[in-house]
């Protein structure tokens, strides 16, 4: 008992409200693109972790894979395309 | 500048976009001596990798509790690969994995006492804690800020993989 409060104290003397913490979940639900079309607020919070972990996960394997490509690509472009790509982005 | 208060994505999708084209170049200037050969593929999609996730936590700055974790290691990385050229490493790797160790340990404390409290924040300290090893930084932060900082994060990640495969698809034209 005494280490949960223990436990409380330390998480930086601030209280953190339940209320504060429902916002906090519903705005990470948003962002994500599953739970978002489901138009459902009976999402628990343990799912919307569940699910933000997940999609991390598949963010990061996306960013692998373009890298990949990017490497294969790299091989095959000279740098003449770098320069005119960048000056089209940069309008 | 003043788009930048009207619209601050469009100026980090700028700023990312710039820092990620001129390392870009970077890496493309290097003249290996067999391009295609599979080993030089993959030191490259090593480079790119680490270029896009620096190039994004660099156009965040240190507003961010993730975008400074990860360029704390980062830098802290290439340091490692520079120092360990000529030297043991296995001092320096040793302190990290013991960090690591040492947050697990806790981290498995907190979750066995959990199963029968009623307070709503330890409903999901598992998956909270999965969160923090995926969040840069995330083994300090508590359930709040993480909570915070893995919105941003997302955001900034959603950002960093539409632009890298709007470049992907210039390059393949």
């Amino acid at each position: 008992m005494s280490s949960r409060r223990s436990r409380s104290r330390q998480s930086g003397g601030s209280r953190i409200t339940d209320d504060q913490i429902n916002d906090l979940v519903i705005k990470l639900q948003q962002l994500l693109p599953e739970i978002r079309n489901r138009h459902s607020d009976k999402v628990s919070a343990a799912k919307v972790l569940q699910e933000t972990c997940n999609y991390i996960r598949s963010l990061h394997r996306e960013v692998d894979d373009l890298s990949e490509r990017l490497s294969e690509l790299l091989a095959t472009t000279d740098n003449a395309q770098a320069a005119i790509i960048r000056s089209l982005l940069m309008q | 500048m003043n788009s930048s208060h009207l619209n601050p994505s469009s100026s980090l999708k700028s700023r990312f976009t710039t820092r990620f084209l001129r390392a870009l170049t970077r890496i493309n200037a290097r003249k290996p001596i067999s391009p295609s050969s599979p080993r030089e593929i993959f030191q490259r999609y090593r480079r790119i990798k680490v270029a896009a996730d620096k190039s994004m936590a660099s156009s965040v700055r240190s507003r961010r509790t993730w975008s400074r974790a990860t360029l704390w290691k980062l830098r802290s990385r290439s340091c490692l690969q520079l120092a360990s050229l000529g030297r043991r490493r296995s001092v320096k790797t040793s302190t990290i994995t013991s960090r690591q160790a040492i947050m697990k340990k806790t981290s498995h404390e907190i979750e066995n006492k959990t199963t029968t409290e009623e307070d709503h924040q330890d409903r999901f300290v598992g998956q909270a804690d999965k969160l923090r090893e995926l969040v840069p930084g995330g083994e300090a932060m508590d359930l709040c800020n993480l909570l915070d900082e893995t919105a941003h994060y997302i955001k900034c990640l959603t950002t960093q993989v539409q632009l890298m495969r709007k470049i992907v698809d210039f390059y393949s034209l």
